[in-house]
């Protein structure tokens, strides 16, 4: 008896993908058919890795066809082994992982500090979107589960992001991924985090609960399998009932690094109207923002939906600067470069900032709990917010790490 | 055949249809002696004195020509893939139970695909002129019966100024003519900008048949192909499609990836010093060349820097260039879109030019060596910077050379592609076919980063310090191999299908039968 699984997309338009099909049989020994556009200079890899998948998996009698566009090793390695795990019929934890050879970001940890202007959305199971996002430069990227996968590509989608983060070069981007809503994206954790992911983003959250019940199944996997970096968490806010528990939810484990929001189902759910000026989202906002910042968390903006209109983004980004957030999301690499400088300090920012700083310094220096400025006083907290900024700047290479001794 | 190795290696033919070829000995090694070919010396007794040079159709004209077995034919590509004459041309042939023609076309695309019948039956021998497309995988395949010989525009015209080529009848299609024949490509419903390629036709055919679809009185105005040069003239209800020259390599790429690789290259530009006032660049066709210009334009207004002369290929962003006053001419070889069409009607700083002109090799100077920067596309570059834009890496000719070769004499060469094409890596050990030798080439931007040929210290120096992302075609290869795999040799046959000629005529390289195909 047969039993056949199908995985990946072939056809005109397709890029950077292979379609497998894998029919398993009783007996025969391997048929294998290959076609593909680099077959010229892949034609002998591509047969000896298909080989060595079904080898990997046990499997000696099967037919299986490969239609190849242009897939590079990790791609068709989580093709066949998602096509495999289709024909065998059974789920994910239950057919070893064929995993990739790690590429140069695997291991690479990420901090809770660390800077999350951009993180740009990549769709989880379109290979070909993968491949470059680190030249447009993000902070992050985002590799999607959610809902930019169809249901019934949830599988594939999981075993593909898993290959990618693994074997892909994301250069100085953080690796998030967002899994599904709870409680099937706790399922998907556990590989995701073997594969060395450095964020979860966790949407539709409505209860501290079910954070606090992720951040213990994360505890738990990182001790069992030894990981060193820590996996920071990123609720999405998306409901009504969400908003009103924004500040449980951020403070609901250690390992959450920054909370943000989705306009789009918070609309629906609150029967709103969407605007220009975004009033509908206001008081959402400002919940994130205070939710996050009084629980020491990073404040996200959520994307800007007209990719076409880099003016709109501008104008976006400069308001939600405004509300207090500290980032936006991405849905297309050309947005990336505006989101980035929006949320960039510039010079006159800066260098206010080193005014202040300087100033508390020489206030500590002689005894002073609080700076002055001219006749003015200036606070704590506008003193920690210029420290960030500084921090901000010396990141990105607008300022020297030294630039408190320069001129001394 | 007989194949000898040339300066830089590769196996190329000493004899090609039948004429002795010089190997390629090294850049600027060949000198040309002799004369230039003398076309035939007409007398206007042998005109109608009342200049009306009409006849009925095109095979009452090729009747008069004198049209015949094994003659070479010449077309114009100024249509691109909207060009119907050549085919209507060819099945004409056909009827009249032609063989043997060599067709000599400016550039072949892939509405030429039903060639292929006349291919087959024997009405055409073989195609001097870059291949894409079908012909190309027809001609890679074996099957045509002469030698494909690939020469940039500029060696085009100036094979037949040398007398490499002589053309028997040039059949040249002209959206406006008169009956003395004086003829211009921007008015008429088929305006396609200029008919520069057709210009070394006109002048060295033994017969000229212009074929147009809009009879204007005498003068037809402005004069780009003189009627002292044409034969007969030929009206006709259409003679190709303008809407058609805009095609996959003339517009602007959308891809965020290679639009992030026209930016390096302006960028480049830029901090390179290279953009100053008065500077001249050329964009080649593919999308990432020319969409640096757009990158190009605004960091020009941003430093108010304004530039001498662009050189054409000319697309709605050069003219939006021009009207803007961010340079002072624009001179064209070819319209790549219909906003250029209508620029050079309207716009007295736009003109037109001819590869005889601008991009000859054989003459006393010529425009490309007067250019401060080019930005071309390639289909290889191999880690001696040397480059293929011909084949794609499997063998198959893919491409044009068009005027590539020639721009490579520009001052600074920069080659603008991705480092993958769908897991085939751009960035080889050893290109599969040599188009343009490595030391005429300045840089390579691709999404990695921008390596520059070590030759260049002085463009070295220029952009130390200025944040570009500066690496060598090695470390690009190594990147490109960790997550394509290392690709696997391949096979060829050693049969020759086509040559390819430098800008000198010499032979560069040679391009091979793919094996199993025939």
């Amino acid at each position: 008896m047969s039993r056949n699984g199908v995985a990946g997309r072939k056809g005109e338009g397709v890029r950077s993908d292979a379609f497998v099909v894998v029919e398993l049989r009783d007996e025969g020994g391997i048929e294998l058919i290959v076609k593909s556009r680099v077959s010229f200079i892949y034609g002998d890899s591509i047969h000896k890795l298909v080989a060595a998948g079904l080898s990997f998996f046990g499997i000696s009698n099967a037919r299986v066809e490969v239609e190849d566009s242009g897939a590079v090793p990790f791609v068709l390695m989580a093709r066949l082994e998602t096509a495999v795990r289709r024909a065998l019929g059974k789920n994910y934890q239950d057919v070893a992982e064929w995993l990739p050879e790690p590429g140069p970001s695997f291991g690479l940890p990420s901090s809770r500090e660390r800077w999350r202007r951009s993180r740009l959305y990549l769709p989880g199971n379109e290979p070909k979107f993968m491949l470059n996002a680190r030249i447009h430069e993000p902070d992050g990227v985002i590799l999607d589960l959610e809902d930019s996968v169809p249901p019934e590509e949830k599988d594939a989608a999981l075993v593909l992001v898993r290959n990618a983060l693994i074997a892909l070069d994301f250069a100085g981007c953080e690796r998030m991924v967002r899994i599904n809503p709870l409680p099937q994206g706790k399922e998907e954790v556990e590989p995701l985090i073997r594969a060395g992911v450095n964020l979860l983003v966790v949407p539709k959250c409505e209860d501290d609960e079910e954070i606090k019940e992720l951040a213990a199944a994360v505890a738990e996997i990182e001790r069992r399998t030894g990981i060193r970096h820590e996996v920071w968490l990123m609720p999405i806010i998306e409901t009504a009932a969400g908003a009103f528990r924004a500040y449980e939810i951020a403070r609901s484990s250690e390992r959450i690094a920054a909370l943000t929001y989705g306009m789009e189902d918070y609309i629906a759910d609150i029967g709103a109207q969407k605007t220009r000026d975004g009033w509908e989202t206001l008081w959402l906002r400002s919940v994130v923002v205070n939710a996050a910042r009084s629980a020491g968390i990073q404040p996200i903006d959520t994307v800007y939906a007209d990719v076409a209109d880099l003016e709109g983004l501008k104008f976006s980004c400069l308001q939600a600067r405004a509300l207090g957030f500290e980032g936006k999301g991405c849905i297309h690499p050309r947005q990336v470069r505006v989101v980035n400088e929006a949320f960039t300090p510039d010079d006159e920012e800066i260098a206010h900032a080193m005014e202040i700083v300087k100033a508390d310094m020489v206030a500590r220096a002689n005894g002073k709990s609080v700076a002055v400025i001219g006749s003015k006083m200036i606070d704590p907290p506008v003193v920690r917010r210029a420290r960030r900024t500084l921090e901000l700047a010396v990141a990105l290479g607008r300022l020297s790490p030294d630039w408190n001794k320069e001129g001394r | 055949m007989n194949l000898v190795t040339n300066a830089l290696g590769r196996m190329v033919p000493t004899e090609i249809n039948g004429r002795p070829a010089v190997p390629f000995p090294g850049i600027d090694r060949f000198r040309p002696s002799g004369c230039k070919a003398a076309p035939r010396i007409p007398t206007v007794l042998d005109y109608p004195r009342d200049g009306n040079k009409v006849v009925k159709d095109l095979k009452t004209a090729l009747e008069l020509a004198g049209v015949r077995n094994g003659m070479t034919i010449s077309t114009h590509h100024h249509f691109r893939d909207g060009d119907t004459l050549a085919l209507q041309l060819f099945d004409i042939c056909a009827e009249m139970g032609l063989k043997d023609l060599v067709w000599f076309p400016s550039a072949a695309f892939p509405c030429h695909a039903p060639l292929i019948k006349h291919l087959d039956s024997g009405v055409i021998h073989h195609i001097e002129g870059s291949l894409n497309g079908p012909l190309g995988d027809y001609c890679t395949s074996g099957r045509m019966r002469g030698l494909g010989v690939l020469r940039s525009h500029g060696a085009r015209a100036m094979a037949v100024q040398d007398g490499e080529v002589h053309i028997d009848i040039a059949v040249l299609a002209a959206p406006s003519a008169d009956c003395f024949g004086n003829a211009n490509a921007v008015n008429g419903d088929a305006a396609c900008g200029v008919l520069g390629y057709a210009l070394a036709d006109a002048m060295y055919a033994d017969r000229v048949i212009v074929v147009t679809n809009n009879l204007v009185p005498f003068p037809c105005i402005p004069i780009e192909i003189s009627g002292s040069y044409v034969d007969y003239v030929v009206v006709q209800d259409s003679i190709g499609d303008p809407k058609k020259i805009v095609s996959g390599t003339t517009e602007i790429t959308r891809s965020p990836d290679r639009l992030y690789i026209a930016e390096l290259v302006a960028r480049f530009i830029r901090d390179a010093g290279i953009m100053r006032n008065g500077f001249s660049f050329q964009a080649g066709a593919g999308g990432i060349s020319l969409a640096f210009a757009v990158y190009l334009a605004q960091m020009m207004k941003e430093s108010g820097v304004r530039a001498g002369w662009i050189h054409g290929g000319t697309t709605k962003f050069l003219v939006r260039m021009l009207e803007e006053g961010l340079t002072d001419a624009l001179v064209d070889g070819q319209a790549f879109d219909l906003e250029a069409v209508r620029s050079i009607a309207v716009n007295r700083s736009h003109i037109g030019t001819a590869p005889l002109i601008s991009y000859n090799h054989h003459s006393k100077g010529n425009f490309i060596n007067l250019m401060d920067v080019v930005v071309l596309g390639a289909t290889e570059v191999d880690l001696n910077f040397n480059a293929n834009v011909v084949t794609h890496s499997d063998g198959r000719l893919l491409h044009g050379i068009g005027g590539w070769q020639n721009c490579l004499y520009a001052r600074c060469v920069i080659l603008a592609m991705p480092a993958v094409r769908d897991r085939i890596p751009v960035i080889v050990d050893e290109v599969t076919t040599l188009c343009g030798p490595g030391e005429m080439i300045d840089v390579v931007v691709t999404e990695l980063g921008i390596a520059i040929n070590p030759r260049r210290q002085d463009l070295i120096e220029a952009v130390k310090g200025k944040s570009l992302p500066l690496k060598s075609l090695e470390e690009m290869k190594a990147e490109v191999e960790r997550l394509c795999g290392k690709p696997e040799r391949q096979e060829r046959t050693s049969r020759v299908v086509a040559a390819v000629k430098w800008v000198d005529g010499t032979v560069l390289d040679s391009v091979f039968q793919i094996p199993g195909k025939q």
